[in-house]
Parts: structure tokens; C-alpha cells; sequence
């Protein structure tokens, strides 16, 4: 520290020595090993110099294919830690009854309920998403690369640094104590004076931009990037909910960013939007954040359905069973989901006549979610069903989602919420759609596509043993909670006094422990998978016999994903071109257009986590002087001409000859 | 791109600059800009010379010539009409103002209710049945 106290000030905000967890054991001991590996992984990389083939092939790419794994990689890294929180939870509330009471101090508590669920749903369910779209969707509709290459690059750092600064939350400072949706009056400056909230406030913000410029992006690559002869009707299903979702998104996230810069000027610039006087409405805030909240459930499910769609009719050999209900379906989801955003706070006092209008809108949204789950019975029936890990992953949605859909429904009406609301049946609820809808979804996705991104498959039996543990896993850990929220058991907290219910908070540790189990099993499948992917190497770009246009392209697909844009007739295109004997152009390559890398998008997030942590602590000049920086290197990179350059016919020619050559050398 | 596909490229360019039609003209513009300062003198002739004697009416009134300008703005100068983009922009546009009137009615139903139920004035002992 300066010896000059005004100064140190100035510059370090309200952030002292004080804010470092050195008094707190279990939190420095996690700084420590987080920090060993840290230093481990620099290590490795520089000793392998690998920073510079992450920066030129990695960083600062802006192939979607890479950015799309870029995303996943990192949904995967932050689901440790969220499922650290959750593991934590479950010690937590199945040792502390009566007498014992655990090992988290209730402060403690309160920040790890918040960080699972705002790490979970943004800096899990949303980069995996996201990162889906980027990946499949551009494949899906035959394009090279998204609408604006740069920007998918950028939405993607912008995210990362959003994530970095909840990370920072853990070892500098503290993280919010309001839970996942920061209410006020308790995130308001009076009652959260410290870094808490503002880490909350920014680091969804930092990411939000990232998610809006990625919606934004996505929805002009599917409206105006699909293959000639993809009219709307013609694509595949995938691609319909990747367009649904980002309308939602690109519909729903200003709303957050309002409400959150709302907030913010509340507790930065002594406004009183939401506190308790001069006006304010607190009720209001919960109002807003609902008007975005809801539809983000649907930003994460709707993807999901895709992936189960494409697995569950490449798995029975059978086109989709009601293509076209399946995509009235979705698009009557994309517009219900803005009418049912009060069935959160049924018990906030609106009424009657308010609370059943919502109520009854709710029940609505279940039945075109329930046509989904016909055609896809429907898809099966008669089907030749393969059960391939995908295909598991998809049974075991369907009969898990079913459960959460119809504890949703029965929190659907009024006169029962009142009595649920706030339970741990709410908990079980939003967690077997979440887990069961989204997770699975996800995992299915993954596993389906993998051999696409990387050119050999997962090992299935390391995937079958992560099915299992997650599956059975979820039911111990989320069906105690139903009874103990029948039972009146809320939400939230960290002790209890009854121990005739410790039995039920024991069982849930026990299912968090099988999930663990689960989680690891998925580490050691990649690396099995890593070390013997010759064996499990897809030379012929089209592992499952797939039906969409991402498979007919070779695993990896080339930098260009088509060496010509594909012509589409029908939907299942390459379903389609396999039936009518589909032969590969060798020849007539001429030269690809295709977009250049760039580092702006990394620095420009670079210097937004700068912003955003200085404006965490107060610490003004340096706020103001990164906020100038990613003004100037914005403006700066406008000027940058070196945007695009031509692969050469030749180059072109070389990677698709080696192609046939890998394909005819395995007939 | 292929080659062939940036001749496609520019011709679709060409022709975008076509579908944006006869509003993209000098003529055009001077048509909304015109529009545009009568929308605007007429509120503040309304506001200074205190023509309409009650407020609420005169606030009704310059709300619904706010409307008017926002469609002068979209039609003269973001050149919207039913067939840009292959329909898109209209679609987009419908899809906006059924979010916006969803988004604004719903919440003042809901706070209206709210704060007749639930606000302090609500416990007051003067105002219980």
C-alpha cells in the first residue's frame, strides 16, 4: 500500500488487503490448489509453446466451428464449479440439523446459493447453448462461417470476461448474498453495501452484450445465410429453434440490461427506482427481471428440443415424425413465453384476476410442449431405434422432462403455488426441467455431435457409465426434494432443526455424490476417448448416418465447411443426396472468400473486465481509462482493412483431394 | 465466396438497393423530412400557445402525433414497407409491438394491482373497510 492514504484511495477504490480471504480457511485453501493449477496449465503451455498456436488457431479465431467449441469448453470448465457450489450445498444441509451447524457459515452459504444459480444458467446452460448454435446451426443450413465472423468472436470473450469476474468474486471480495435473481430491497445499497452485487451487476452486463451480439448474429446467419433452396419450411429442426431462441434472446435480454443499469443507478448514483422510498417500487424490479426471466427458460430449452429432434430421428431411421407441428410448436413457445412471466410471483399480491390470466397461460404453454413429446414417441414408434449414447440421453429426457413438465403445470395454479412457493418442491421442479430438459439435452448434443467437431467419436462405454451415474444420480438427489417441499421445507437454508427430515437431505447428498461420479466419468471419457481416437476415428464425415447437411461434410469439417454451397430440395437434405447417390464435385474448386482473425475481440474484452472490476471497487480513474481504451480499440479496429482474404483453388482442391483419398482408402 | 458467388453477391446488392424503393430518393426524403418538422412544430404550437385548455387531452394529443412520427421515421426513412427484406422487416416489426404492448399493458395491469393491494396506503387504518 501507498503511504499516501487519499491516494491509495483514488486508485484502489474501496478495495483493501482486507478484501483477500485471508482469514477465511476453506476459501484460501481453494485459492491455493485453484492457483497451483493455474500455474501448472501456464506452465504446461509455455513449456509445450503452445501460446502461440492458442492465440493464431484458437483466440483470436473467428471460424464458428472453433468459437463453438471455445464455448463449450468453457460451459464445461464453469459447470465444475458450479457443481462444486451445488456438492457444497448438499454437505452442507445434510449435516446441519440441530446442534451441528456445518461447516458454512451462513454468510458463506448465501454467496455459494447465488453463485450456483448465476453460474449455472449464465456461465453454464448459456455459453453450452450458445456454443451448440454456433457450432451445428452455420453446418446445418450449408453457410462457410456466421453473418458477422468478428462479432461471434467478440460475443464470446465478452462472455469469458463476464465469467472471469464472478471467478474473481471467490478470491477477491465476496460474491452476492441475494440469491440468483438479486432482489431488492436486499441488493440494494443499504442492505448489500459491499462488492457483492456490484460483481452480480457487471458481470452480467460484461456477458449480457456478448449474448445480445450473438443472438443478433445467429438470427441474420439463419435469415439470410441458408443454402439456395432452404426455404423455412426446409429446415432442419435444429435451425427452426436456433431462430426461435435467438428472437427470444434478441427480445428478452435489453430487458435484463434495463432493469440491471436500473439497479446499478440505484446503488452507484443514489437513484430510488427500486427502494422502499421516494417513490421507489421494488416490485417493480420483480416485475422486469421476470419479463426477461421467463423467456431465458425457453432461450435454454428450445435448442434443447432441436438436439433431441435431430438425435431422435437419426436414431429410428425415420424422418420426424410432424415436422411441421413441431415447428408450429415452437414458434407458439417463442410468443406464449411472454405471457406468463407473473406465474413466478403468483404470491406477490397482484390479485386474483391477475394471478389466474397468468395461470392459465401457463397450463397453455404445456400443450405444444406436449406435442413434442408425441412426435418424438411417434418418431420411435416403429422406428429401427439404435441406442446409442445420444439416443439414452434422449429416453431418459423424455421421461424425466414429463415429470418436471407436470410438477410445472400443478405450480401452474394459483391456490397451489401459494402453498409451494418458495419450497424445495420449487427447487426439485425448476431442477428436473432444468438437469433433465437442458443438461441432458446438452450431453446428447455433445455426444452426437463430437465426431463432427473432432474427427473421432466419444467412447461409448465411459458415456454409458456417465448416463447412468447422471441419471439415476438426478432422481436420488431431486425426488427427496419434492416430498421435502410437500412437507414445507423452503428454500434457502442452511440449518435445520427437525431431524425427522435429515434423512431426506442425506439421500439428496448421496444423488449429488452419484452426479459426481457422473461428472467424472465424462473427464475420463475425453480422455479416453483422446487417446484412442484412431480406433474411434470417423473417416467418412457421417458416423450415425445422419440426415441434415452438417454430415455431409468431412469430420473436422474444413476451414470453407463446403468446398460449394450445397443445393437443398428437401428437408433431411443429405438424407436426401445419400438416397439419390450423391456424388462429391472433385473438381471445379474455385477460390473461397473467407473472413480473417482477429485479436480486437479478446482485447476489447480484456479491457471490459478491467472496466468491470474497476467499477466493482470504486477504483475511478482506472474505469475511466479502460472505458477510453475500449473506445479507442473499438474505433481502432473499425480501420482495420486485412479483414478477408481468398483460399486459393488450389488450396482447396489439395484439402478435398485428400479427402477422397481418406474416404476411398476406407470403402 | 466463390467468385461466382460475389457476381451473385453484387447483382443481389444491386437489386436490395432497388426493393428500397421510391422512397430512396432525394424526393422521398424531403417528403418525410417535411412530415417530419410539421409532426414536430404542431406539439410545440400545442405546448406554447396553450391551444387545448386541458392537459390530459393535450398530453393524448401529442402522444398520438408522437405515433404518426414514428411511422413517417420507418416508412420515409428506414424505407419499411411490407415487401423489404422478403417480408422480414414487417414481420419483425409486428413481432416488436405485439412484445412491446405484451410487455407494457401486462406490467401496468400487474403494478396497478400491486400497488392497490399491496402498498403502505393499503395498511393505513383510514383506508381498511
Amino acid at each position: 500500500m501507498l503511504a499516501h492514504p487519499d491516494l491509495t484511495k483514488l486508485i484502489f477504490g474501496r478495495l483493501t488487503l482486507d478484501a483477500l480471504p485471508l482469514h477465511v480457511p476453506i476459501v484460501l485453501g481453494t485459492f491455493a490448489v485453484v492457483a497451483l493449477g493455474g500455474l501448472v496449465l501456464l506452465g504446461a503451455i509455455t513449456y509445450f509453446k503452445l501460446w502461440g498456436y492458442l492465440w493464431r488457431e484458437w483466440f483470436t479465431s473467428i471460424d464458428h466451428k472453433k468459437i463453438g467449441i471455445m464455448y463449450m469448453i468453457l460451459g464445461f470448465v464453469m459447470l465444475l464449479r458450479g457443481f462444486a457450489d451445488a456438492i457444497m450445498m448438499r454437505a452442507q444441509q445434510a449435516i446441519s440439523f440441530g446442534d451441528n451447524a456445518g461447516y458454512l457459515p451462513p454468510e458463506h452459504y448465501d454467496q455459494i446459493f447465488t453463485a450456483h444459480g448465476v453460474i449455472m444458467i449464465f456461465f453454464v446452460a448459456m455459453p453450452m447453448v450458445t456454443g451448440m448454435m454456433n457450432f451445428v446451426m452455420p453446418l446445418q443450413i450449408g453457410a462457410r462461417d456466421v453473418a458477422f465472423p468478428f462479432l461471434n468472436n467478440f460475443s464470446f470473450w465478452m462472455t469469458v470476461a463476464g465469467a472471469m469476474l464472478v471467478m474473481a468474486s471467490l478470491f477477491i471480495g465476496e460474491f452476492a448474498r441475494t440469491g440468483w435473481l438479486a432482489y431488492p430491497p436486499l441488493s440494494d445499497i443499504a442492505s448489500s453495501p459491499d462488492a457483492g452485487v456490484d460483481y452480480y451487476i457487471w458481470a452480467l452486463q460484461i456477458a449480457g452484450v456478448g449474448t445480445l451480439l450473438s443472438g443478433i448474429n445467429l438470427l441474420v446467419t439463419i435469415v439470410k445465410m441458408r443454402a439456395p433452396g432452404m426455404t423455412l419450411m426446409k429446415m432442419p429442426v435444429f435451425t427452426w429453434t436456433a431462430l426461435c431462441t435467438n428472437v427470444l434472446i434478441v427480445a428478452a435480454f435489453p430487458v435484463l440490461t434495463a432493469v440491471l443499469a436500473l439497479l446499478a443507478l440505484d446503488r452507484y448514483a443514489g437513484t430510488n427506482f427500486f427502494t422502499t422510498e421516494l417513490g421507489g417500487n421494488a416490485m417493480m424490479y420483480v416485475n422486469l427481471i421476470w419479463i426477461w426471466g421467463h423467456p431465458e427458460v425457453y432461450i435454454l430449452v428450445l435448442p434443447v428440443f432441436g438436439i433431441f429432434s435431430e438425435v431422435t430421428a437419426t436414431f429410428s431411421r425415420k424422418p420426424l415424425f410432424g415436422y411441421t407441428s413441431m415447428v408450429y410448436a415452437t414458434v407458439v413457445i417463442t410468443v406464449l413465453s411472454y405471457l406468463v412471466w407473473l406465474h413466478h410471483f403468483f404470491t406477490m399480491g397482484s390479485g386474483a384476476s391477475v394471478n389466474s390470466f397468468f395461470g392459465i397461460t401457463t397450463m397453455i404453454i404445456s400443450i405444444p410442449t406436449g406435442a413434442k413429446i408425441f412426435n418424438w414417441l411417434f418418431t420411435m414408434y416403429r422406428g429401427r431405434v439404435e441406442f446409442e449414447v445420444p439416443m439414452m440421453w434422449t429416453v431418459a429426457f423424455m421421461v424425466t422432462f414429463v415429470i418436471g413438465g407436470m410438477t410445472g403445470v400443478l405450480l401452474a395454479v394459483p391456490p397451489a403455488d401459494f402453498s409451494l412457493h418458495n419450497s424445495l418442491f420449487l427447487i426439485a421442479h425448476f431442477h428436473n426441467v432444468i438437469i433433465g430438459g437442458v443438461l441432458f439435452g446438452l450431453f446428447a448434443g455433445i455426444t452426437y455431435w463430437f465426431p463432427k467437431a473432432f474427427g473421432f467419436k466419444l467412447d461409448p462405454f465411459w458415456g454409458k457409465c456417465a448416463f447412468w451415474f447422471w441419471v439415476v444420480g438426478f432422481y436420488f438427489a431431486f425426488m427427496p426434494l419434492y416430498l421435502l417441499g410437500l412437507m414445507g421445507v423452503t428454500r434457502r437454508l442452511s440449518h435445520f432443526t427437525d431431524p425427522a427430515l435429515q434423512i431426506w437431505f442425506q439421500l439428496a447428498a448421496f444423488g449429488a455424490l452419484l452426479i459426481l461420479l457422473g461428472i467424472a466419468c465424462m473427464i475420463i471419457q475425453f480422455a479416453v476417448s483422446i487417446r484412442r481416437r484412431e480406433a474411434l476415428r470417423d473417416v467418412t464425415g457421417d458416423p450415425w448416418n445422419g440426415r441434415t447437411l452438417e454430415w455431409s461434410t468431412s469430420s473436422p469439417p474444413p476451414k470453407y465447411n463446403f468446398a460449394f454451397t450445397p443445393l437443398v430440395h428437401d428437408h433431411d437434405a443429405w438424407w436426401m443426396m445419400k438416397k439419390y447417390h450423391y456424388r462429391r464435385p472433385l473438381d471445379g474448386f474455385v477460390p473461397i472468400h473467407m473472413p480473417m482473425n482477429t485479436g480486437a475481440g479478446i482485447i476489447l474484452a480484456g479491457l471490459s473486465f478491467v472496466f468491470g472490476f474497476a467499477m466493482i471497487w470504486y477504483m475511478w480513474p482506472l474505469a475511466i481509462v479502460s472505458f477510453a481504451g475500449i473506445l479507442v480499440v473499438a474505433i481502432a479496429h473499425t480501420f482495420n482493412y486485412h479483414r478477408d482474404y481468398y483460399l486459393s483453388a488450389d488450396e482447396v482442391r489439395r484439402v478435398e483431394a485428400s479427402r477422397t483419398e481418406l474416404l476411398a482408402s476406407h470403402v | 465466396m466463390s467468385a461466382h458467388d460475389e457476381l451473385q453477391h453484387a447483382h443481389d446488392d444491386g437489386h436490395g438497393h432497388d426493393d428500397l424503393g421510391i422512397h430512396a430518393t432525394f424526393g422521398g426524403y424531403m417528403t418525410g423530412f417535411v412530415l417530419a418538422v410539421v409532426l414536430t412544430v404542431i406539439p410545440f404550437w400545442l405546448v406554447m400557445g396553450h391551444v387545448i385548455a386541458k392537459s390530459s387531452t393535450a398530453a393524448v394529443v401529442i402522444l398520438a402525433l408522437a405515433a404518426v412520427q414514428i411511422v413517417v421515421h420507418m416508412i420515409y426513412f428506414l424505407h419499411m414497407n411490407a415487401k423489404s427484406e422478403g417480408g422480414w422487416n414487417m414481420l419483425a416489426l409486428v413481432f416488436t409491438i405485439v412484445l412491446v404492448v405484451i410487455t407494457l399493458s401486462g406490467s401496468i395491469w400487474i403494478m396497478y394491482h400491486l400497488n392497490s393491494n399491496m402498498m403502505p396506503s393499503m395498511m393505513d387504518p383510514a383506508n381498511l373497510p
